[in-house]
């Protein structure tokens, strides 16, 4: 039974970690930008909901759509401001400033909030649970956290099928400059679609402060977390995000169970590991690398 | 340095082909005194600076390793603090379980960071552009799990390597500093004679256009590999000159992101793909530690956004911003050409390919 509870754990949290890599691979997919600093500017949106909910003193569920639109404008404007330039660039470009940009946002965390370890209160939700049987019961809160993935992704889908913006999306992805052509404004394109990607990672990351503890140094973890969730998964392929952060999710609960909790994250790491050397397009993998 | 190539006017061709002119012998001379008082240096400056200069070398050779690596290989990694810490570990078991001298033990740790580079090259390379970089830092956070997850090594908390305290001050810190300065001079070194060879010019290919190098017979794949297993091997080097001259090993330290902050932003700040930036941007760094390292966070704050504003901006860095304007290489690697048919001073061409 407790490996049953741990498995199902281990979904639950894959929806978590989805939260954090639809934005890494949305960017990627659309400018060939390896965001480096994509966990840290989810760990800032933590921060933002804390502020929030210092500030009106609400319960945090409700800062999220407010984070939402701030961590829209952030991404906009940082991609107008800045990584527009680097964009198209090559690769080394885009990898050293978003580096840069990961220990500027770690380090004014670090000053502005202490390392210390911070948690959002969530109230009840956070101990509710359902009870399947005495030695199996499902927490609310990560199953929420999982459903809300799954409607993003959904309406990400939705989103990216049916809107202009979307196509616009998959148009500048596939040939840049025929976008161009075609009177696609690609910095606007780029602008939207970094704005886009911390919107979601701004819903990741308030869940992930309302479930456990966030501090300004965790960004790192959280973008190598996404980052094997979309290997994992394949590229280009939101479903397939999904997947892989649930394969993830299991294999840290699973390998905590098996081994104990010291080695959780390495043997989610070693199970990326596998599936890059077997398999490194990804189980689900809908576009060629880049 | 290679001699002017002996023109070859008799045989009917007018110019001569030359890589190093009077002005690169003067500084080779100028520079042969400074390697000759940098290397006497423990015998006659107090322990402070020498120990100052030892963290002044290692960074150094880390810089000029990463160059190596990402200027000409096209290898982009932000994981090598995996290799730092895999060579302070191999230098604790070579010195403190199998009582190796820690002097000798340093040549084990670079065997030890090669061994680990092939596999992880393998499967590394799966990976493309700055994709590849995340699963570089993902090998380093998967060898500091394994590492903090030892109890043998003290697990998180690290470990004091015994054989290195014994040795005294007397002798520990002189013989950190020649390892240090030995491993920059060779880093430099083989960077320097690499790239003079047939594989460098596959390097310098490569770095120019991959797809028109690869086309060209070069073989891409290999060369990348040998980038990353030197660069992997050499870090493992610093990270046990690193281990002897602190006396301690953690793994949060040894294996710290920071090592990469530092490296990034003395190459990017210096000039990438050059030899003389890393040696700039380490004299800069230094400076900026002395004055700035005390504000803590700040520090950091202003690294990231000099490497930010540097690589959007200029992104040539300093020397390449000094090497446009006067096209002068303290380490030349360009052939030049120079027509030496009718006029009296020799007029100088410069392939503009190869820069």
């Amino acid at each position: 039974m407790d490996w049953i509870n741990a498995a199902v754990q281990g979904i639950l949290l894959g929806g978590l970690y989805a939260l954090f890599a639809v934005g890494l691979s949305l960017v990627f997919g659309t400018m060939r930008l390896a965001n480096l600093a994509h966990g840290d500017l989810t760990i800032l949106a933590a921060y933002v909901s804390l502020m929030l909910v210092n500030a009106f003193r609400f319960n945090p569920f409700y800062s999220i759509p407010i984070t939402m639109v701030i961590m829209f404008i952030v991404g906009y404007l940082l991609q107008r401001g800045l990584l527009n330039f680097v964009v198209g660039r090559g690769d080394v470009a885009g990898v050293i400033v978003t580096f840069g940009l990961s220990i500027v946002i770690q380090n004014a965390l670090l000053l502005k909030f202490t390392a210390n370890s911070q948690g959002l209160d969530a109230g009840r939700v956070e101990n509710l649970s359902i009870k399947v049987n005495d030695r199996l019961a499902v927490g609310w809160l990560p199953l929420i956290i999982f459903l809300m993935a799954v409607v993003t992704i959904t309406v990400l889908q939705i989103y990216m099928g049916r809107t202009k913006m979307g196509r616009a999306f998959r148009a500048v992805s596939d040939d840049q400059e025929a976008a161009r052509l075609m009177g696609i404004n690609t910095k606007y394109v780029w602008g939207v679609a970094m704005g886009v990607a911390l919107l979601i990672g701004a819903i990741g990351g308030v869940m992930m402060g309302i479930r456990t503890t966030f501090d300004p140094l965790l960004g790192s973890q959280r973008l190598i977390f996404a980052f094997e969730a979309v290997i994992i998964g394949g590229m280009g392929s939101s479903w397939g995000t999904l997947l892989g952060g649930i394969i993830l999710g299991l294999s840290q609960t699973l390998g905590a169970q098996a081994f104990g909790s010291a080695w959780s994250i390495l043997v989610g790491h070693l199970v990326f590991v596998i599936v890059l050397a077997f398999r490194p397009q990804g189980l689900m993998a809908k576009t060629v690398t880049a | 340095m290679n001699t002017t190539t002996p023109t070859a006017t008799a045989g009917g061709k007018p110019y001569s082909v030359w890589v190093a002119d009077r002005t690169n012998y003067l500084i080779l001379g100028f520079g042969a005194c400074v390697l000759i008082v940098l290397a006497l240096f423990p015998l006659f400056a107090g322990i402070p600076w020498t120990r100052r200069l030892v963290d002044f070398f290692t960074l150094l050779a880390l810089a000029q390793l990463w160059n190596l690596m990402l200027g000409y290989g096209g290898v982009l990694s932000v994981g090598q603090q995996g290799y730092i810490g895999i060579g302070s570990y191999t230098l604790w078991l070579f010195a403190d379980v199998l009582h190796v001298s820690p002097f000798i033990a340093v040549i084990f740790a670079a065997v030890g960071g090669a061994i680990v580079a092939v596999p992880a090259a393998a499967l590394v390379f799966k990976l493309k552009g700055g994709y590849l970089a995340i699963g570089t830092w993902v090998i380093a956070e998967i060898l500091r799990l394994i590492v903090a997850n030892i109890k043998r090594t003290g697990g998180g908390s690290g470990i004091t390597i015994q054989a290195a305290t014994k040795l005294g001050t007397d002798v520990r810190v002189p013989g950190t500093y020649w390892w240090a300065f030995g491993s920059a001079v060779l880093a430099i070194g083989v960077t320097y004679i690499l790239l003079r060879t047939r594989t460098g010019l596959g390097l310098k290919a490569m770095r120019d256009n991959d797809l028109a190098a690869e086309s060209n017979g070069v073989n891409l794949w290999r060369l990348k590999l040998y980038t990353y297993v030197i660069a992997g091997a050499g870090c493992a080097v610093v990270g046990a000159i690193v281990a002897i001259h602190l006396l301690r090993v953690q793994p949060a330290a040894a294996f710290s992101i920071n090592w990469m902050a530092y490296l990034i932003f003395i190459t990017v700040i210096g000039g990438i793909g050059t030899i003389e930036g890393p040696v700039i941007g380490t004299v800069i760094y230094f400076v900026l530690r002395e004055t700035t390292a005390k504000y803590g966070e700040w520090y950091f704050i202003v690294l990231g956004i000099i490497a930010i504003t540097v690589t959007v901006w200029s992104p040539v860095g300093i020397y390449g911003y000094i090497v446009r304007k006067t096209n002068f290489f303290v380490f030349p690697l360009q052939r030049k050409l120079r027509l030496s048919s009718t006029a009296t001073e020799p007029k100088e061409l410069v392939a503009e390919a190869e820069v």
